[in-house]
């Protein structure tokens, strides 16, 4: 089960914490929005995530498990 | 535009002798002006497709049964996004809580009428479609929604609800889900569907973070089916006519008829029915042909692409014959260019519209479409060409797919269509400055419709 | 001089007196740290989310040494202040209007603080809005300081911490409202006049008030707990 990092683009106030605590993931762009990359997380890598999650001011930040596809 | 729509139905397709002529379906029988009545209604597409006084088990299995049909049809959303209807329809209906029936007039797309008119002149059409959709998803409610300028669409609305309400086949057929009208907001992006839902539920007419989708939780948590008006019209007379009947026209993978807006140097520019295939050349024909010399077409609209010189000549109205150059159908408009505009001019006014249309909610929107403006502005007044270009091309990768709508992503389509589809014209002006037409009248229609207010909190960050 | 006979201070009056010393500096320190936050201050060794947890971190610690204050004051047995004293405020038998401030400054910290534990499920719009309460927990702790603590007027530690403090809160405001001045005008102008107007209040207050002759009784303390000493002016145990 993995997990992946979203960003809610209309939460976002540009504060940069999420890039400061999950580089690996996250960078800033020139206006200082994070530029996510969606590849999925796993190890130590998701409480770092998490962290992340919890820091952002706005809540903007989104740590999600990768949804199990179910047979039609 | 103030004239009575012309109503001209588009070449047809080789047909038996004794088959009924294929097109127009859904403006059949359009009055020259005002709406279609009820008893007009009935005449020209017979009675509602559903039995009075059967049980409500007989309705369900109707219901289901109408999706099959629609998939069969492979009827796609007309509102723009070319959704398989049928896919939305299922997903509405198998998520839990009542649903609700939206059918989306809003047309906030500048050039667009069709949506108008098929609320102005055949109201009943999209309120048989919104209610076969409701009874379909179990829905309880349908809300039909008008842009809040268009006074003939609200009224051909309101009388055709009133008409269906004293009549005692109609008053029934509509029992399950009564229509109501609601008027939205006419910016750009008030008939996305997030958007759309946001107003309804009482919020401003501004996207929404999603998921969840409206399908699953829309307007008041509910499971919402937003529909574009054409689809629910096209909804009503498959019910009549069936699937093989829908496919009779149209191309395999985008089957039966659309309307189209066509707009530009044509004779009679305004609302046309096609089949998806159709020839550019056979639409303009129908119009009364070229009053001017058309140098580009901008089809799908303002998040479409331009589609220029001899790429005209035998261009086809599909999105598989579209696809090619890079554009697309959406929601049925073509907007014609004459070789007395300045395409450079023009893509540069629409790209500064569309930035003023962002609802300013996302930082990557906001700060990319000024910026993808301001470069184009840039390019288009003799500027240093280079840095604005590479500008450009990174501002491309940086918007795209990072806002809460697809607002950016237009935006940037057709920019990077028109510098691509007019790089002579873009290089001349580089060079030279602007020409000798930017000073001329804009020939593309861009009203201005500020965008309703955005929540105090939702102000963008200093860069 | 006072005529404590046998009886002493005991420790948890000193400790109820320092917890609450303490807890004012942190909680400056918090207010401090809190407009850097939002003012979105950092440099090269001080990231963003540093600054962030910080003012999270010291703003908890802060509440440890106010519910620390809270116990001892209740423990010491010489002023008859109650565990219910602590949550509702002007209920109590011991300066009850001065007392009572501290219990509602820390009934609005509590807010802030539960819903800030619990930011995730209450969501941002209502944890902001609870939030904006610190600003008026502030100036309520400190008015509650001057009218309880016995040692504003003796010594005069306690007075120059609190006055530094104010200053620091007022310097922390005033970075606050000036960034973006142009917006919100009208609140922004009002938060400045209202700590100017709050800050004179003091100057002009605590001569008369606690730094005056009979603080200890005319600020509600129990007439039995009150000693006079053969000066007369001295209303507080010594």
């Amino acid at each position: 089960m993995s997990h992946r990092v979203r960003v809610n683009p209309i939460d976002c106030e540009a504060h940069g914490m999420c890039a400061e605590l999950l580089p690996e993931r996250i960078t800033l762009d020139e206006w200082g929005y994070p530029l996510v990359d969606e590849a999925p997380l796993d190890g130590v890598l998701v409480e770092h995530a998490i962290r992340a999650a919890r820091a952002c001011p706005t809540l903007a930040l989104l740590v999600e498990r990768e949804r199990s596809r179910r047979r039609a | 535009m103030s004239s009575p729509l012309p109503m001209m139905s588009d070449e047809q397709p080789m047909a038996r002798p004794d088959a009924p002529p294929a097109l127009p379906r859904l403006l059949a029988g359009i009055p020259p002006e005002g709406a279609m009545t009820l008893d007009e209604h009935i005449a020209v597409h017979g009675p509602p497709p559903v039995v009075r006084g059967e049980g409500r088990r007989r309705d369900r299995e109707r219901a289901g049964a109408l999706i099959d049909e629609i998939e069969r049809a492979g009827l796609l959303g007309r509102g723009g996004g070319a959704f398989p209807t049928a896919i939305k329809m299922r997903a509405v209906a198998g998520s839990r809580g009542r649903a609700i029936v939206v059918a989306n007039g809003a047309e906030g797309e500048p050039a667009s009428l069709k949506d108008r008119a098929l609320l102005e002149a055949l109201p009943h059409l999209v309120l048989d479609g919104g209610a076969l959709a409701a009874r379909a998803v179990a829905a309880d409610e349908l809300i039909i929604c008008v842009c809040e300028s268009a006074d003939a669409g609200i009224e051909g609305v309101a009388c055709a609800i009133e008409e269906r309400r004293h009549s005692p086949r109609y008053s029934d057929f509509d029992r399950s889900a009564s229509p109501r009208l609601t008027t939205v907001p006419g910016h750009y992006v008030a008939g996305q569907e997030s958007a759309l839902v946001n107003h309804l539920g009482g919020g401003p007419a501004i996207p929404t973070f999603t998921p969840p989708m409206a399908f699953e939780r829309g307007v008041r948590r509910r499971p919402t089916l937003v529909d574009n008006v054409e689809t629910l019209a096209h909804i009503a007379l498959i019910a009549r006519h069936g699937a093989p009947w829908f496919r009779r026209v149209g191309t395999p993978t985008q089957p039966g008829s659309a309307l189209v807006t066509l707009s530009g140097p044509v004779a009679y520019p305004g609302v046309y029915e096609i089949e998806h295939g159709a020839s550019l050349a056979s639409l303009v024909e129908a119009a009364g042909g070229f009053t001017a010399r058309a140098r580009a077409a901008l089809v799908g609209g303002y998040a479409g692409a331009w589609v220029g010189g001899e790429r005209l000549r035998g261009l086809a109205l599909s999105n598989e014959h579209l696809a090619p150059h890079g554009a697309s159908l959406g929601p049925g408009v073509v907007l014609l260019l004459s070789e007395e505009a300045c395409p450079v001019a023009e893509t540069v006014r629409v790209a500064c519209w569309l930035a003023g249309q962002s609802t300013r909610q996302c930082g990557p929107c906001a700060h990319g479409l000024d910026a993808l403006a301001a470069s184009l502005q840039e390019l288009a007044s003799g500027g240093p060409q280079a840095p604005a270009a590479r500008r450009i091309d990174r501002l491309a990768s940086l918007v795209q797919g990072r806002g809460a709508c697809g607002h950016p992503d237009g935006a940037v389509k057709l920019a990077l269509s028109g510098l691509e589809t007019f790089a002579g014209e873009f290089d001349d002006h580089a060079r030279h400055g602007p020409c000798d037409l930017c000073a001329r009248a804009p020939e593309l229609p861009l009203p201005v419709r500020p965008v309703g207010a955005t929540p105090a909190r939702k102000a963008v960050a200093r860069s | 001089m006072s005529q404590l006979a046998a009886s002493g201070p005991s420790a948890y009056w000193y400790m109820t007196r320092s917890t609450g010393a303490v807890a004012l500096v942190l909680l400056t320190v918090a207010v401090a740290l809190g407009v850097a936050d939002v003012q979105r201050w950092s440099t090269q060794r001080w990231p963003r989310f540093l600054v962030d947890s910080l003012h999270r971190n010291v703003s908890l610690l802060a509440m440890v040494f106010l519910v620390g204050h809270i116990l001892t004051s209740v423990l010491d047995s010489f002023a008859p202040i109650s565990l219910g004293d602590a949550l509702i405020p002007f209920a109590g038998a011991y300066r009850p209007f001065w007392l009572g401030l501290g219990t509602m400054s820390f009934d609005l910290l509590l807010a802030v603080m539960v819903t800030s534990l619990l930011r995730q499920r209450v969501g941002y719009a209502s944890w902001r809005l609870i939030h904006w309460l610190t600003y008026a927990s502030w100036p309520i702790a400190l008015l509650h300081g001057f009218g309880t603590g016995s040692d504003v007027k003796n010594g005069g530690w306690l007075l120059a911490s609190s006055v530094g403090c104010l200053a620091v809160v007022l310097a922390a405001l005033l970075a606050r409202v000036l960034s973006s001045w142009h917006a919100n005008v009208v609140l922004r102008g009002a938060a400045v006049g209202g700590a100017g107007a709050f800050s004179l209040f003091l100057a002009l207050w605590l001569p008369g008030g606690p730094l005056g002759s009979e603080w200890a009784r005319r600020s509600g303390t129990p007439s039995s707990l009150l000693v006079h000493s053969h000066a007369g002016s001295r209303g507080s145990r010594r």
